[in-house]
């Protein structure tokens, strides 16, 4: 009953008129830069945070998280109009979706998109809100040991588990560590790495890091690639109003993806594009026309689509109680909760349950929003679309920068944006995955903290790193996320891991 | 494989794994030259450094295992020019933005990127470019008080 009652204040405390203007800007230029091609939720988060700078916590929280919904929104609009997907999650969606528009029905597609992620964004949300107070008792419980190996578990499974490559994955995740390790140490207030230069003390920002690798190394990335040409944008001819047979096909595929969806996501295990895999799969073995799949079947748009939303909501269960970031995506927004001295985790619903509540209940506005917002506007979203390559990489750069300079406008910090923006290029050139460095340069503070406070409860005897059944457990899954891909790999399925790799969010 | 003979070793990522051990001894260095009180010894500021520095060693010798290996995916051929542009506009904007302001020195990294695109004429879209950015000054320095520098241009109007 308590969840009732808090998320009731919660709802009340969104609908406040400023909450719903901050909410409805959130999702406008959300969904906005989500259908930009080649933007995903990851970088459109990352170039959006400075908008939300000056406002105060609660507000700026409330248009974060509109972005965040409206990015994922977004994303499956270019995904069906285009073909060349703005967000790893939604390249399911761009297989059945791009043939449904190739073929006319471009409307129903994007609707049942639509639709399918409100139903699955109010279910997963409301799932959330439920979830979250058991997963809050039980993280109390958790001592630092517990946390550290946690942590292990996160920072395995975003960078070995999926992609092709553990050797890769790992690379990115130790170049992310060895970053977080500039600055001043928390415990001892020793400076490290950071070679005499002040603007290195307070460490190096995440959003720096992160609007560098995705906004300039992808820039950089296709100005040089050749092969990269202009996709053709499907015209959405007829109706966008699905037929009484397009509901029928589509109801279910929603609830399953969902049901998919919000699990996956809330596992340290990966991101969305795993379970919109896994949802496409279900559909294609239940559906009663398997044939349609692959020339453009209604139920593989609805239930990767669902699926999609329902995990980005399931993101949100182990980033507010654990304070552990699974995605790209999740670890910026983490970085925003920082940014106001807020870190999340099971105190930050202790101490700040006001905020949280009203968060999760503005989750659940922005997803009303945006169907209203999604439907009768598509043709305007579709507009966005035809932007050309030119004008829209200049606008991404200048918007990269703006960010920067608006956090901290220094010619060493606009230097720093340059160079990680090569790192990101050199990444992306030789097929290193980009989250594990974001992740890494978040996680990597935190997982020392816990580390050297169960180090230092034992007097520095690190059999207390093993000494718990809840770490032997986590280490144990850590362990099988590690060898059932390596055998995967050997026994040449690999390709089916390279799919489920997470480039983005 | 970029080299198509299995047995020539991939030079770009022998390249690579060198990164990676530099990046590890100069964390190892830096990580020796601090100064911590005794009480930390045990527990300190320096070992989660020095575990990074052995996790990055490990993953060098792997990449070069990978290189001599070619098990690296297929690159394919990329073109430098179009990057030497957009990186020309990140370096002027950034010389210049204190002096010029946001909205040249951004109209000057909007038309150089452009450029880099195949966007020609420069001048027009620097045209482009800084109305575009001033516009963005207007709404993001004056509407949400973020402290973006001004130049003689934005003074003219505020």
């Amino acid at each position: 009953m308590d969840t009732f009652v808090l998320l009731a204040q919660g709802l009340a405390g969104a609908m406040e008129p400023m909450n719903l203007l901050y909410a409805l800007i959130g999702v406008t230029i959300g969904t906005a830069v989500g259908v930009l091609p080649g933007i995903g939720p990851a970088l459109t988060v990352a170039l959006l945070l400075p908008v939300t700078y000056r406002l105060d916590p609660g507000g700026s929280l409330i248009m974060f998280a509109g972005i965040y919904y409206g990015g994922m929104y977004g994303g499956s609009t270019t995904s069906i109009l285009l073909n060349t997907p703005g967000e790893s999650a939604s390249i399911i969606t761009a297989l059945e979706g791009n043939k449904m528009a190739r073929a006319g029905r471009g409307g129903p597609a994007l609707a049942t998109a639509a639709i399918g992620s409100f139903v699955a964004g109010l279910l997963a949300t409301l799932a959330l809100a439920f979830v979250a107070p058991w997963v809050v008792r039980f993280a109390l419980s958790l001592g630092p040991a517990d946390y550290f190996a946690l942590m292990v578990l996160a920072f395995v499974t975003v960078s070995a588990a999926l992609g092709d490559s553990a050797l890769r994955g790992l690379t990115a995740l130790f170049i992310g560590l060895a970053l977080a390790t500039v600055g001043i140490d928390l415990q001892t207030g020793q400076a490290r790495m950071t070679f005499g230069i002040p603007d290195l003390l307070d460490g190096i920002e995440v959003t720096t890091l992160a609007v560098a690798l995705f906004a300039v190394g992808e820039t950089l990335k296709m100005a040089a690639s050749p092969s990269a040409g202009a996709e053709k944008i499907e015209a959405v001819k007829g109706s966008v109003w699905m037929s009484r047979e397009d509901w029928k096909r589509s109801w279910k595929p929603w609830l399953r993806g969902t049901l998919i969806g919000f699990p996956i996501g809330s596992m340290p295990a990966g991101g969305a594009d795993v379970a919109s895999f896994l949802s496409y799969s279900a559909e294609r073995s239940f559906a009663r026309h398997p044939e349609e799949f692959g020339n453009g079947a209604i139920e593989g748009v609805a239930g990767p689509e669902a699926a999609n939303n329902a995990s980005a909501a399931g993101t949100l269960v182990p980033l507010l109680t654990l304070g552990l970031p699974t995605t790209a995506t999740a670890a910026i927004i983490l970085a925003a909760f920082q940014q106001f001295g807020l870190q999340p985790g099971p105190l930050l619903f202790a101490n700040n349950a006001e905020l949280v509540w009203s968060l999760i209940a503005s989750l659940l506005v922005a997803n009303l929003m945006l169907i209203v917002l999604n439907l009768p506007m598509i043709g305007l979203w579709v507009r966005l679309l035809t932007i050309p390559r030119h004008w829209l990489y200049a606008g991404i750069l200048s918007f990269a920068t703006l960010g920067t300079i608006g956090a901290n406008p220094s010619v060493f910090e606009l230097g720093l944006l340059l160079a990680f923006g090569l790192l990101g290029y050199g990444l992306r050139r030789f097929d290193y995955p980009i989250a594990p460095v974001v992740v890494g340069l978040i996680l990597g503070p935190l997982a020392e903290q816990q580390l050297r406070r169960a180090l230092a409860i034992a007097q520095g005897d690190p059999v207390i790193l093993v000494s718990s059944p809840v770490a032997l457990v986590l280490y144990g899954i850590a362990i099988v996320a590690v060898l059932v891909p390596l055998i995967l790999r050997l026994r040449g399925r690999g390709k089916v891991l390279a799919q489920l790799a997470s480039d983005e969010d | 494989m970029s080299t198509g003979n299995p047995r020539r070793p991939d030079r770009p990522v022998l390249v690579i794994a060198a990164a990676l051990f530099a990046l590890a001894a100069l964390i190892v260095w830096q990580t020796r030259e601090m100064q911590v009180a005794a009480t930390y010894a045990r527990v300190g500021p320096r070992q989660f450094p020095y575990v990074v520095a052995a996790g990055l060693a490990a993953l060098g010798v792997g990449t070069v295992i990978a290189a001599l290996r070619g098990s690296f995916p297929e690159r394919e051929k990329e073109e430098f020019g179009p990057m030497a542009w957009i990186v020309a506009g990140l370096v002027i904007q950034m010389l210049i933005l204190r002096t010029a302001g946001f909205s040249v020195a951004t109209g000057i990294l909007f038309a150089l990127s452009a450029r880099g695109f195949g966007r020609r004429p420069v001048w027009l879209s620097f045209l482009i470019g800084t109305v575009f950015s001033f516009l963005i000054w207007i709404l993001f320095a004056r509407g949400l008080q973020l402290s973006l520098p001004a130049g003689p241009l934005e003074r003219l109007f505020f």
